[in-house]
């Protein structure tokens, strides 16, 4: 997507209108510009046909679009599919879409590669290219081939979400506002690896349900895999969702990679009902599945079971997300390094 | 994140092109490798920055590099000694231990090491330091006084007599053995810390070794 210009998708109500005060224009045609850009299908500003032909004009000189077109696509047995998308700076981002019986997921990214460099994450061997644009986040759900059928999107693609919290925050009020995509935010879930005042922003300003990533409830070992746990203990962020009212409808789960021989002891179990004691959660159990130089290895199927078994009777809801796309890369980063200019 | 404390500049002063020493007097205690949040005012979002001095000392010190569009750093180098800026308490658990072990550091990722260095934990510590120039070298000079030929002073873009030429990474790739029992702490950007942190684990050092910060 080139930024020559401005673009429009993924611009706020509010900003709209400030754009076009500047243009001169009346301020009703920002909100004629929301109905063309999130609520129909075009895709040039010559399009906008209930614009007048002087706000046409002035809008093509300053702005394009802004929507582009998944560049490949990946099909695995399962039915999930990887798209991948390019960013204005010319990198690659993954977009993962999986069907299910009754509900269709879309994964979208928020970063071009990752800064918090997690060890059992490919992305994060990207290093860091660039943060993605509300446009570029929004864009993964309007130019997908499924767009309509898709039922739930999770923020647990490439990049850590509230590390680019502005774009993030407002490809979150469009896809929720009445004026946007107005999907309910019961449908939309964030995660985070657990960036204490960026959860608490988000727990304040949206709706949508909070994953955080776990991985493991002793903070010693959890530092070994995940080097965010230097700045924000998992304590701290334990102490930050308890500390928000998050009334019924709203939902947190914590994501627990289980690893062979590292993090499904009796002591985790233990651990886990200890710390997570008076949150309404759920833990979202996921297989590992190794990526290329990784010191860490996966566990077998009946391990997986046992760990749950054994959280369940502590009263924890917990579920395995069951492994998806395993024939196309669809563990995050791998199909975009592949595509990746050295860095 | 603790409420922020309004503190009072004693200087501010350029080490390097674009990058600055801030010092302010110490209200605190605080365990070297620990971090506080800065921010102009009170009801901006602070950012982080790891202490730069020892924990006996009298004064804060970080260092800073300015972030060409960044919200922070381009207003705060313009501060001077007597303005104010707003500190949170000290915080985090990048704490290194007694025993040997490698600091692997590039750009502003040696302030960690430099406060563990002035507060007297650097004996039996070998320190990789990396930047692209020489002048990013930052506390060279007490490095070299104070860590003798354990200390590795490397820049990428220029070739000085008496520093190594190439990445950290390189560097660490071209040493015969590293010590698979010994502790190694990175501290800088995630490329550093990824890269360096993959060449070690593929060099036979256990990943509970290799403790890693991040400067994101
Ligand atoms: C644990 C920890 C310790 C740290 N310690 C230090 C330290 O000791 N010294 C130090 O100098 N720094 C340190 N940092 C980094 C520091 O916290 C700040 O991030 C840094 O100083 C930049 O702040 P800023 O407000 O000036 O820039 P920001 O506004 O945060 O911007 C940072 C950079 O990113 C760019 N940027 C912003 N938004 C985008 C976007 N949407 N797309 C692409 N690029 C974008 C900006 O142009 C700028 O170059 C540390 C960070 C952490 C997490
Ligand atoms: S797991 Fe998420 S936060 Fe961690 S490095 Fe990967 S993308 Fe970044």
């Amino acid at each position: 997507m080139e930024e020559k210009q401005g673009v429009l998708f993924g611009k706020t109500l509010r900003q709209l209108e400030s754009e076009v005060f500047e243009l001169g224009l009346p301020r009703y045609t920002a909100t004629q510009i929301t109905d063309w850009l999130y609520k129909k299908d075009v895709t040039s500003i010559d399009e906008m046909s209930n614009l007048s032909k002087e706000a046409r004009e002035k809008l093509s000189e300053r702005y394009e679009m802004g929507l582009s077109e998944p560049v490949k696509v990946q099909v695995s047995v399962d039915g999930t599919k990887k798209y991948l998308y390019r960013a204005h700076n010319g990198k690659f981002i993954e977009t993962a879409y999986i069907p299910e019986r009754d509900r269709h997921t879309l994964c979208v990214s928020s970063q071009v590669g990752c800064k918090m460099g997690c060890l059992f994450c490919f992305t994060a061997k990207q290093g860091f290219q660039g943060n993605l644009n509300a446009g570029e986040i929004l864009n993964q759900i309007w130019s997908l081939p499924e767009r309509q059928l898709i039922t739930n999107i999770v923020y647990m693609g490439m990049g850590e979400p509230f590390d680019n919290m502005e774009a993030v925050m407002q490809s979150l009020e469009i896809l929720t506002a009445e004026y946007g995509l107005a999907i309910s935010p019961r449908r939309i879930t964030v995660s985070t690896i657990g960036i204490i005042p960026a959860i608490k922003t988000f727990l304040e300003l949206s709706s949508c349900h909070l994953a955080v990533s776990l991985h493991s409830p002793f903070e010693e070992e959890r530092r070994r895999i995940m080097p965010i746990e230097h700045v924000y203990s998992l304590t701290q962020v334990l102490e930050a969702i308890r500390s928000f009212p998050l009334g019924k409808q709203r939902r947190i789960s914590f994501e627990y990679i289980v690893f062979k021989d590292l993090n499904h002891s009796p002591r985790h179990v233990k651990e886990l009902a200890r710390i997570l004691n008076g949150i309404r959660c759920r833990i979202n159990l996921l297989r590992f599945h190794p990526v290329p130089g990784t010191p860490l290895k996966a566990p077998d199927e009946k391990t997986l079971q046992e760990f749950k078994t054994a959280l369940e009777k502590k009263g924890l809801t917990t579920t395995i997300r069951k492994s998806r796309g395993q024939d196309i890369y669809a563990a995050c980063g791998l199909l975009s390094t592949k595509e990746q200019q050295p860095r | 994140m603790k409420t922020l404390k309004k503190s009072t500049i004693i200087s501010n002063l350029e080490t390097a092109p674009g990058a600055y020493i801030l010092s302010f007097p110490r209200s605190f205690d605080f365990v070297p490798g620990q971090v506080i949040g800065i921010a102009m005012n009170p009801e901006e979002k602070p950012r982080l920055y790891s202490i730069a001095s020892g924990n006996k000392e009298q004064v804060i010190r970080i260092l800073y590099t300015i972030k060409p569009g960044g919200k922070l750093t381009p207003g705060l180098a313009r501060l001077q000694a007597g303005d104010s800026i707003f500190v949170s308490e000290p915080f985090g658990g990048f704490i290194c231990g007694e025993e040997p072990a490698f600091w692997v550091a590039t750009g502003t990722g040696i302030a960690p090491f430099a406060s563990m260095f002035y507060s007297g934990v650097s004996n039996n510590k070998v320190l990789i330091q990396g930047n692209r120039f020489a002048s990013g070298l930052y506390f060279r000079e007490d490095f070299e006084k104070g860590m003798g030929n354990r200390y590795f002073p490397s820049c990428t873009r220029e070739e000085v007599e008496g520093l190594y030429y190439g990445r950290v990474l390189k560097f660490l790739s071209e040493k015969e053995t590293l010590d698979p029992g010994l502790k190694y702490y990175l501290c800088g950007s995630a490329e550093m810390v990824v890269d360096v942190r993959d060449l070690l684990i593929e060099r036979g050092v256990p990943f509970e070794n290799v403790v890693a910060e991040i400067f994101f």
